[in-house]
């Protein structure tokens, strides 16, 4: 029995170090510099969360502004946030299927069927339904190739990559028919009250008083969650973050808010008055709130986790792993119809040039994924990523475009990017596996 | 190896008394493979029975029909005399019979709370109530005076191998379970996490829980089993109180089946053949 109770000593000895380089330090740390220290030595072993994809977007902030100042400009900056919202919510789309170890290759094609469907149901000469008709309408359409998707990968266990592949092309063939012969549909009769609303989504403000309020609305609400929870946490023993993290994760979210409604608050036409923030930024912000609920609160969210890192695991443990794979197919569909409501109302004419840029887009989507640091092996990975490898694929574009780089050096760099988040993404699993195996 | 009055406190053992869990006469066939041939198998409160047999033997077929993942063609189980038919997992969890498979079906991603409670999360409001079941899984950890782990929110990954392995039991025995059927739990652990898991399991019988542990290393059959069941091809050639078994009989019941010697201590199991 000695070395059980050696081993226990050592282990005993070893936790008041509180430091170890394969567990978040924010579970261990008692205090903020214990949290420092663990969070420092896991950057330098290589497993540092979302730290390089911040670093990627300060840098590539401060590159673009240094060869064009207009960059930090606030309407570029304005402008730049409302594009990337589309990358964000199509890769948020992604996300809930990289995490079953899945992709899908068919959200851009169903942002495009969407865009070019909820546009046609608004036609004053068409079908003229009013705008939420025909937003509900389009996505349930939406729900529904994801639900034929879902249901031919979870229950005959198709290759997702061959059937959403299958399912691009369908739908690129029923987006053409939709089109039909005019191959050109749009929301410029804005005397129409249901095309000005769907024109207003993308390109609707609120006044910059409205912003500001409904920003300490949700500083409020959030803090005061977040705060209470952890509080509470710490007091009955539970595991819990220092409070000094608490308070900083607080302050951050405060202080990106305050900056983001600061410069939508600027004006910033040059002739006239734009100002405000977008209507966009709640909605995506909207998104992101019921998908991380979804993911992190609910059972359906803890049993995508688990399908993700272990199907046996999770079929074991009584999981119904055909339910909640095609619920994910659904759900990506559903958010990848949003970002088509949004690319609708962002593009305001649509034309068949929509197929090229879908395709692009579905990239763009695993890549901002990916470079937000979801894995593609499954299991790892939230939707916030999304939101900040969104804002990086939209820094790209925007700060090359200023740049008047042409657009095929543009796709050349973002390649570049997703490829070398990619290999981030492979290389820390192996570091990951590696170090588990030494161990057991 | 094992002193003969260590039979247990809960006094399975007193005669006449019914077995926790009892199978008689199981078949299983799988087309043409015969996997089992009129099993007989009694597993009391209290005490652990090693089940012993070479590769291919049907210990695993055994257990799966134990466990709800097979259904026998013939033959019977008896949960506390009463006859019962375990068609699925969930049948089995509601009889309180937890396997552990050798490769442990924990989520490597997923913390230890997590796993432990996966498939049964406990809500709040529709939402998963995370601070109670952090809680229960804590006093279930400690219960089992598991307490090498760092923090009970690492994930499994993070976890070695014996660790690993003594959180899949605690997720067994979590859910007040009478059966835990053991698949190979010390394979691939080195002495200490041994020690640590066998130590784990002599508390699940302390508690009173009937356990079946599947091995192939005899070394910690004779160690933690107070019986011993021997499957030769399908079919029980012996069981009965680990004192009756020594090294030799026991692999020469693995083996060919029977022993050299005319009479074994051991009651030869009556195989009526399938």
């Amino acid at each position: 029995m000695a070395p059980i109770e050696n081993d226990a000593a050592a282990e005993a000895a070893d936790l008041t170090a509180a430091v170890d380089v394969e567990i978040p330090p924010e579970i261990l740390a008692q205090t903020m510099g214990q949290y420092l220290r663990g969070w420092w030595l896991r950057v330098k072993s290589g497993d540092s969360g979302v730290l390089p994809v911040v670093v990627g977007i300060v840098g590539i902030g401060v590159a673009f502004q240094l060869l064009n100042h207009r960059f930090l400009e606030p309407l570029n900056l304005v402008n730049l946030l409302s594009q990337s919202t589309v990358y964000m919510v199509l890769a948020m789309a992604e996300i809930f299927v990289l995490l079953l170890g899945e992709i899908d290759l068919s959200v851009g094609l169903v942002m495009g069927l969407s865009a070019v469907l909820v546009c046609e149901l608004v036609q004053p000469g068409g079908v003229n339904w009013p705008w939420w008709a025909a937003i509900l309408v389009t996505l349930l359409l939406c729900a529904g190739v994801g639900a034929v998707q879902g249901t031919f990968v979870s229950r005959l266990r198709m290759p997702s990559l061959i059937v959403t592949l299958a399912f691009s092309l369908i739908v690129e063939g029923v987006t053409f028919i939709v089109l039909g012969n005019s191959l050109l549909v749009g929301l410029t009769e804005r005397r129409f009250s249901n095309e000005l609303a769907l024109y207003d989504v993308f390109n609707g403000r609120f006044s910059p008083l409205i912003g500001w309020i409904a920003l300490a609305v949700v500083v409020v609400v959030a803090g005061a969650w977040l705060w209470r929870r952890d509080t509470r946490r710490r007091r009955s023993g539970l595991v819990a973050p220092p409070a000094g993290l608490t308070a900083a994760k607080i302050l951050l979210i405060a202080a990106a808010g305050v900056v983001v409604v600061a410069v939508c608050n600027i004006n910033r036409a040059h002739v006239g008055v734009i100002e405000g923030v977008p209507y966009i930024i709640p909605i995506v912000l909207a998104v992101l709130g019921v998908s991380t609920l979804l993911l992190q609160r609910t059972r359906f969210g803890r049993y995508v986790y688990a399908i993700g890192g272990s199907p046996p695991a999770a079929r074991r443990a009584g999981v119904n792993l055909v339910a909640t794979r095609t619920v994910c197919f659904i759900l990506a569909a559903v958010i990848a119809g949003i970002a088509g409501i949004l690319f609708a109302s962002w593009q305001v004419s649509i034309s068949s040039n929509i197929i090229k840029t879908a395709n692009t887009y579905v990239l763009l989507a695993i890549a901002a994924a990916v470079i937000g640091g979801t894995s593609l092996s499954g299991g790892r990975g939230r939707t916030i990523h999304g939101i900040l490898g969104g804002l990086v694929i939209g820094m790209i574009y925007n700060g090359l475009y200023l740049l008047q780089v042409q657009s095929w050096w543009i796709d050349v760099a973002t390649g570049g990017v997703l490829l070398t988040a990619a290999v981030v993404d492979v290389v820390s699993r192996r570091g990951a596996t590696t170090g588990s195996m030494v161990r057991s | 190896m094992t002193e003969p009055g260590r039979t247990s406190h809960v006094g399975a053992m007193v005669s006449g008394m019914e077995p926790l869990l009892r199978l008689r006469g199981i078949d299983k066939h799988f087309g043409a493979v015969q996997a089992l041939y009129g099993v007989d198998l009694d597993l009391p409160a209290g005490q652990v029975t090693g089940l012993c047999g070479d590769n291919g033997a049907g210990k695993s077929v055994l257990t799966r029909c134990i466990a709800g993942v097979h259904q026998p063609d013939h033959g019977q189980i008896y949960f506390e005399g009463r006859p019962v038919h375990i068609r699925s997992a969930r049948d089995a969890a509601e009889l309180g019979i937890e396997t552990v498979y050798q490769d442990l079906a924990l989520a490597d991603n997923l913390d230890i709370v997590q796993n432990m409670f996966l498939g049964r999360e406990r809500l709040r409001r529709r939402l998963l109530d995370e601070d109670s079941m952090e809680r229960a899984a804590a006093e279930t950890l400690s219960g089992l005076r598991v307490t090498t782990v760092r923090s009970i929110r690492q994930p499994v990954a993070s976890l070695s191998g014996g660790q690993r392995q003594s959180v899949a039991v605690a997720k067994a025995v979590m859910w007040n379970s009478r059966v835990v059927l053991l698949d190979e739990p010390t394979a691939a652990l080195g002495v200490v996490q041994t020690r640590m898991v066998l130590d784990l399991v002599r508390r699940l019988r302390d508690r009173g829980l009937a356990v079946m542990v599947i091995s192939h290393n005899l070394n910690d059959i004779f160690e933690v089993a107070d019986r011993i069941a021997v499957l030769h091809l399908g079919r029980m050639v012996a069981q009965g109180p680990a004192s009756g078994f020594d090294r030799q009989s026991t692999v020469e019941y693995m083996t060919t089946g029977g022993t050299g010697r005319p009479e074994g201590r051991a009651v030869p199991a009556t195989g009526e053949a399938g």
